[in-house]
C-alpha cells in the first residue's frame, strides 16, 4: 500500500500542533502516540467501550472511530486539559474521586469527557438522564452507581 | 493512635493520577527504538499445520523479523503447570500446557502461529496479510458431552481421549442417606460464564539493555512475582537480571493471571535477539480469542432431604470445559465443587467431576472462579426442594444454615488451596434476616399481588453463598519511613483498581501515625518488592494487609525505640501522631520521624550490633488457610411477560467479610461484582459455532452491562472477624459476582409464574429470547 502522509494543524487542549500523518492514523493513536497525550484510553477499537471518547468542538466523539486528518483544524479537549492550568480538579473530578467512582481508572478519562460535555448542557439531570447520557460508556469495574451518583454531585455543585 | 483511619472510608491516594490522565499503563510505555509486534493467529479451532511461509512479509519496508515456532529453537516449550493437583486420593491429571506459537497443530482459534516484529503496529498487522500459510482443517472438538464419546476428535492425540482431570471427592456417604430421605430432587443445570473483558486489553513491553545485561518487561500482570522468575528460567537469566512492572493495570478479574501467555514468552525474546524495545497491545478481537475465558459445565446433581426441607446429602457429577490446554490445573472445578455446599449443613457429599478438553480458549479463574457454577446447583436445588416440599423459599434455606456455635466448620473435602475446606468463622443468620427485611421480603407478596392487578409481573429472588478468600502461600511489605517524613510501602502483587494505594497507606498511618496522603505504596515493580504471589482469590487485603500491618508495627517499635534513647525516657511515655513522637504531656518536646529515620542512618558512630540501619521493615503474613466469607443477595425484577424485558426493582447485598478496612472501598468491590454477575446472568453469551469459532466477538455483540442495566445496589454489612489473621479481614472481590444467576433465575420464575406453569430454569445464562424459547409452549 502507497503510504500517503498529510501535514496537518490540530488544536488540543488550547496547543496548536503541527504533525505530518498517514491518512490512515487513528486520531487516538495520533493524540496518545504522536503527541504523547496518552491520558486518552482505547478499550475496544470499534467504537462501543467509549473509553477513547474526546471533544471535538466541544462535542463528544470517540477517537478510535476518526482518522486523525479529519480532526484537521478543530479543537480538540482530552482529559489532560479538564482540570484547571493550578492542577485544580473539575467539579466532576472532585465528585469522582469524592464519590469513588473510579476502580482501576481505564473507563475514566472517557467517561469524564462525555460526561462534562453532558453536564454543560444539563446542569439538573434525573438520574435517568445521567444514566441514558452514560450508556455509551463501558465500566467494568464500578458497577456505575459511583459514577452516577458524582456526576448528580457535580451537576449540583455547577448548579452553584 | 490518635486519628484511626482503619475502617474509614478514606479516599483513595491513586485517583489523582488516574483522573488527570497522568497514570501510566502499559500502551503508554514509550522507548526510544521501540519494535512493536503482531501475531498472525489461527482463524480455525483443530487444524494441521501443512505450511507457513513468512517470507513476502519479511520483504515489507518497515518489517524487522518474523519468527515462527521452529525459530525458537529450545525456547519453545510447553509452559509451566501453575497450580499442580491437589493432594486428592485417585484423581487424574492430564498435563497439557500452552506453547509459545503452534507447531504440528493448532488446538484453538486465536492460537498464534507467527509473530511478526515492525517498526509501527500498523506496518505489522499489514504483514500479517503476507504470511502464506497451510492448515489442514480437523473437525473440531467444541460440546464437552460430544468429546468424551467415543470416536470424538482428540485435542491432544497422545492421550486416548479428551480428559484433562478426573476428581470424585466425598463427604459421609450419599447413598446411605439417599436410601433414608423422605424427598429426592435430581435436576440437569448448566452454566456458562462468559469472559472477564476488562476495559484494558492485555499487554507486554519487553527491553533488553545489552550494556547492563538486564531485562525490563512492563506487564499488566497479576502476579509480577511469578512472571519475573518463570521468565528468568527461560531466558537463562537470574532474577535479579528481570525486572517485571505490572503498571496500572486497567481491570483484571482473574485471567491477566494467567502464566505463561504466549506473549509474555515470545517479547523478552524477540527484544534479546534484537536488542530493541518490542512493544505488542492486544486488541479486543484478540482479546476474545487470546485472553482466557471462563466457561461452561454440566451438572448432573441430585438432593435428598427430610420431610421438613432438611439437607442429608448431595450427589453432583458434572462435566467441565477446560478448553485446549489446562495450566490452571483443576483450580476451577474444585472452586465448584467445594464451593457447592455453601453456607449449609451438608452432611453427605459426593462429587465427582471430568475436566474435558476442547478447541477452545483455555479456561483459567475468572471473578469467582467456578463458585457461581457451584452456587447455582444448589440454589436451585434448594428452590426446588422448596417448592416441592411447600415450604418458603427463605426459610428452607435457614432451616439448613451452618449455626454459629458449629465454627470452625469442617467440610471433609480439599480446596483449591490444598488444605481441608474449613471455614473458620461465620454467623450465617442474622445476615439472612437483614437481607429479607432490607429487601422487604413480608411485604412482598401483597406488593406482587397488588402489582399484578395492575397487570405488572413482580419477582423476588434470594441466594446464600460463601466465598473461599485469602488464600496463602505469603505475601510481604517492606515499610520504610523516608526522611522526608513520608512513608513508602512496598508489596510483590500487582494491582488492577482494588485501592490497595489506599487501604494498605490505611494500615501503616494507623500504626505510624501519619496522614494517609504521606503513605507512597508500590505494587508490582519486582524491583521494589523481590517476593511475593500475586492478586488472585480476594487475597490482596488479606495477605498483603496483614503483612503490611505488621512490617508497620515493627517500625512503630522502632521510632519508639529510637526516641526513647534519644529522650531517655521510656517508651511508654511516648505518643507517635502527627508524623512525630513527643513525650507524653509535654507535646512541645518531640521529633520528627523523618529526623527519626536520619538517625536510624547515622553518618558516624556504630549500629549497634544486633540493629539495622534504617527506620524500615520488611515483614511476610502466610495464613494458615483461606478465610470464609459470607452473603445473601436478594432482588425485586418487574418482567414484561411479552418481550422478556428485565427492570431491577431493588438489588440487596448484606454480607460479612471480617473487619472492613474502607468501607467504600469494599461498596465499590461490591458494586463491581453485582455488575459482572448481572452481565453473566443475562447479557453475557460466548456462542460458538460447530467448529469451535466465536460468532460474537465484538463488544457490540457480546454485550457488557451499562449503566441501564446495573442498578443502585443496597448494601449491609454484619462482621465475624476471622480468626487467621489479626487483623480479623476477609476477602471480598469476588462476593458481589458470585450468586447472581440463582437469584436471576429465582425472581425471574417468579416473576412469569414459572412454577404453576410447569418451566424450570435451569441455566445460564438466561436472556429475553432464552426466555422466550424456554416459554413458548408453557400454558400461559
Ligand atoms: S476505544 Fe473507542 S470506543 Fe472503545
Ligand atoms: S474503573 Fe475500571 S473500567 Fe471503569
Amino acid at each position: 500500500m502507497d503510504i500517503d502522509d498529510h501535514e496537518i494543524t490540530i488544536s488540543v487542549n488550547g496547543v496548536r500542533y503541527q504533525r505530518r500523518v498517514e491518512s490512515r492514523m487513528l486520531l487516538s493513536d495520533f493524540l496518545r502516540h504522536d503527541l504523547g497525550l496518552a491520558g486518552t484510553h482505547v478499550g475496544c477499537e470499534h467504537g462501543v467501550c467509549g473509553a477513547c471518547t474526546v471533544l471535538l468542538d466541544g462535542q463528544p466523539v470517540r477517537s478510535c472511530l476518526m482518522f486523525a486528518v479529519q480532526a484537521e483544524k478543530h479543537e480538540i479537549s482530552t482529559v489532560e486539559g479538564v482540570a484547571g492550568g493550578d492542577g485544580e480538579y473539575h467539579p466532576l473530578q472532585q465528585a469522582m474521586h469524592d464519590h469513588h467512582g473510579l476502580q482501576c481508572g481505564y473507563c475514566t478519562p472517557g467517561i469524564l469527557m462525555t460526561m462534562t460535555a453532558f453536564l454543560e448542557e444539563n446542569r439538573s439531570p434525573s438520574e435517568e438522564e445521567v444514566r441514558e447520557a452514560l450508556s455509551g460508556n463501558l465500566c467494568r469495574c464500578t458497577g456505575y452507581q459511583n459514577i452516577v451518583d458524582a456526576v448528580m454531585a457535580a451537576a449540583k455543585r455547577m448548579r452553584g | 493512635m490518635s486519628t484511626r483511619t482503619f475502617g474509614e472510608p478514606i479516599k483513595r491516594n491513586e485517583d489523582r493520577r488516574l483522573l488527570t490522565g497522568q497514570a501510566l499503563f502499559i500502551d503508554d510505555v514509550e522507548l526510544p527504538g521501540m519494535l512493536h509486534a503482531a501475531f498472525l493467529r489461527s482463524q480455525v479451532a483443530h487444524a494441521r499445520i501443512r505450511k507457513i511461509d513468512v517470507s513476502r512479509a519479511l520483504r515489507r519496508p518497515g518489517v524487522v523479523a518474523a519468527y515462527v515456532a521452529d525459530d525458537l529453537g529450545d525456547y519453545w516449550k510447553p509452559g509451566p503447570l501453575l497450580v499442580p493437583p491437589p493432594p486428592i486420593a485417585g484423581i487424574v491429571f492430564n498435563q497439557r500446557t500452552q506453547v509459545p506459537l503452534a507447531k504440528n497443530k493448532v488446538r484453538h482459534v486465536g492460537e498464534p502461529l507467527v509473530i511478526v516484529i515492525a517498526e509501527s503496529r500498523y506496518i505489522a498487522e499489514d504483514a500479517l496479510d503476507d504470511i502464506d500459510i497451510e492448515l489442514e482443517q480437523l473437525p473440531a472438538v467444541v460440546d464437552i458431552e460430544q468429546g468424551l464419546k467415543a470416536g470424538s476428535a482428540l485435542v491432544h492425540e497422545d492421550l486416548d481421549s479428551n480428559v484433562s482431570a478426573h476428581v470424585r471427592q466425598t463427604k459421609g456417604n450419599y447413598a446411605t442417606a439417599a436410601a433414608k430421605a423422605d424427598h429426592i430432587i435430581k435436576r440437569q443445570f448448566r452454566y456458562e460464564h462468559g469472559i472477564s473483558s476488562p476495559i484494558e486489553t492485555r499487554g507486554v513491553v519487553a527491553q533488553w539493555d545489552k550494556r547492563a545485561n538486564q531485562m525490563t518487561i512492563w506487564d499488566t500482570t497479576q502476579a509480577p512475582v511469578f512472571i519475573r522468575n518463570g521468565l528468568a528460567g527461560m531466558l537463562g537469566l537470574s532474577e535479579r537480571q528481570v525486572r517485571v512492572i505490572a503498571p496500572f493495570v486497567g481491570g483484571g478479574f482473574g485471567p491477566k493471571i494467567m502464566m505463561f501467555y504466549p506473549e509474555e514468552v515470545l517479547l523478552p525474546w524477540v527484544s534479546m535477539k534484537l536488542n530493541r524495545p518490542i512493544k505488542w497491545i492486544e486488541d479486543r478481537l484478540e482479546h476474545f480469542f487470546a485472553t482466557t475465558h471462563e466457561r461452561g459445565q454440566i451438572h448432573d446433581a441430585e438432593m435428598a432431604l427430610t420431610r421438613d426441607g432438611r439437607i442429608l446429602g448431595i450427589k453432583d457429577v458434572f462435566l467441565h470445559d477446560g478448553g485446549a490446554y489446562d495450566p490452571y490445573g483443576l483450580t476451577v472445578p474444585i472452586n465448584s465443587q467445594c464451593t457447592l455446599l455453601g453456607p449449609y449443613v451438608v452432611p453427605n457429599y459426593d462429587s465427582t467431576f471430568t475436566q474435558v478438553f476442547t478447541n477452545l480458549t483455555l479456561v483459567t479463574p475468572y471473578r469467582g472462579a467456578g463458585r457461581q457454577h457451584g452456587v447455582f446447583v444448589m440454589e436451585r436445588l434448594l428452590d426446588f426442594a422448596a417448592h416441592e416440599l411447600n415450604i418458603d423459599r427463605a426459610e428452607i434455606r435457614r432451616r439448613n444454615l451452618i449455626p454459629a456455635d458449629a465454627f470452625p466448620y469442617k467440610n471433609e473435602i480439599i480446596f483449591q488451596d490444598f488444605q481441608p475446606l474449613e471455614y473458620d468463622s461465620g454467623n450465617y443468620e442474622p445476615v439472612l434476616d437483614m437481607a429479607l427485611k432490607a429487601i422487604g421480603y413480608n411485604a412482598f407478596r401483597e406488593e406482587q399481588a397488588a402489582a399484578r392487578r395492575q397487570g405488572r409481573h413482580l419477582g423476588i429472588g434470594v441466594a446464600c453463598y460463601v466465598e473461599g478468600t485469602g488464600i496463602g502461600p505469603y505475601e510481604g511489605a517492606k515499610v520504610q519511613v523516608q526522611s522526608n517524613g513520608k512513608v513508602s510501602i512496598a508489596t510483590g502483587i500487582g494491582t488492577q483498581g482494588q485501592g490497595h494505594f489506599t487501604v494498605f497507606a490505611q494500615i501503616a498511618a494507623d500504626q505510624l501515625g501519619v496522614a494517609v496522603t504521606d503513605v507512597d505504596v508500590v505494587t508490582g515493580d519486582t524491583d521494589q518488592f523481590y517476593w511475593g504471589a500475586g492478586t488472585f482469590a480476594s487475597r490482596g487485603a488479606v495477605v498483603a494487609g496483614n503483612a503490611v500491618n505488621e512490617a508497620s508495627k515493627v517500625v512503630r517499635k522502632k521510632a519508639l525505640k529510637l526516641a526513647s534513647d534519644l529522650f531517655e525516657c521510656a517508651e511508654e511515655d511516648l505518643v507517635l501522631e502527627d508524623g512525630k513522637v513527643s513525650i507524653v504531656g509535654i507535646p512541645e518536646k518531640f521529633v520528627r520521624l523523618g529526623d527519626l529515620a536520619g538517625r536510624a542512618n547515622p553518618m558516624r558512630g556504630a549500629v549497634q550490633p544486633g540493629t539495622e540501619p534504617g527506620l524500615e521493615s520488611t515483614q511476610y503474613f502466610g495464613p494458615p488457610m483461606g478465610a470464609t466469607a459470607n452473603g445473601v443477595h436478594a432482588m425485586i425484577v418487574e418482567m414484561d411477560p411479552r418481550t422478556f424485558d428485565l427492570k431491577i426493582l431493588k438489588y440487596v447485598v448484606v454480607h460479612d467479610c471480617g473487619t472492613v478496612i474502607n468501607p467504600m472501598i469494599l461498596a465499590g468491590q461490591i458494586h463491581g461484582g453485582v455488575a459482572q454477575g448481572i452481565g453473566n446472568a443475562f447479557y453475557e453469551k460466548l456462542v460458538f459455532d460447530d467448529q469451535g469459532q466465536l460468532l460474537n466477538a465484538s463488544l457490540a455483540d457480546y454485550l457488557l452491562p451499562t449503566a441501564l442495566e446495573v442498578p443502585r445496589v443496597e448494601l449491609g454489612h454484619t462482621v465475624t472477624k476471622s480468626p487467621l489473621n489479626p487483623m480479623g479481614i476477609k476477602g471480598a472481590g469476588e462476593a458481589g459476582a458470585i450468586p447472581v444467576g440463582p437469584l436471576f433465575a429465582q425472581a425471574i420464575e417468579d416473576a412469569l409464574d414459572l412454577e404453576r406453569r410447569g418451566v424450570e430454569l435451569l441455566e445460564i445464562p438466561l436472556s429475553p429470547s432464552r426466555l422466550f424459547e424456554l416459554t413458548r409452549n408453557a400454558p400461559g
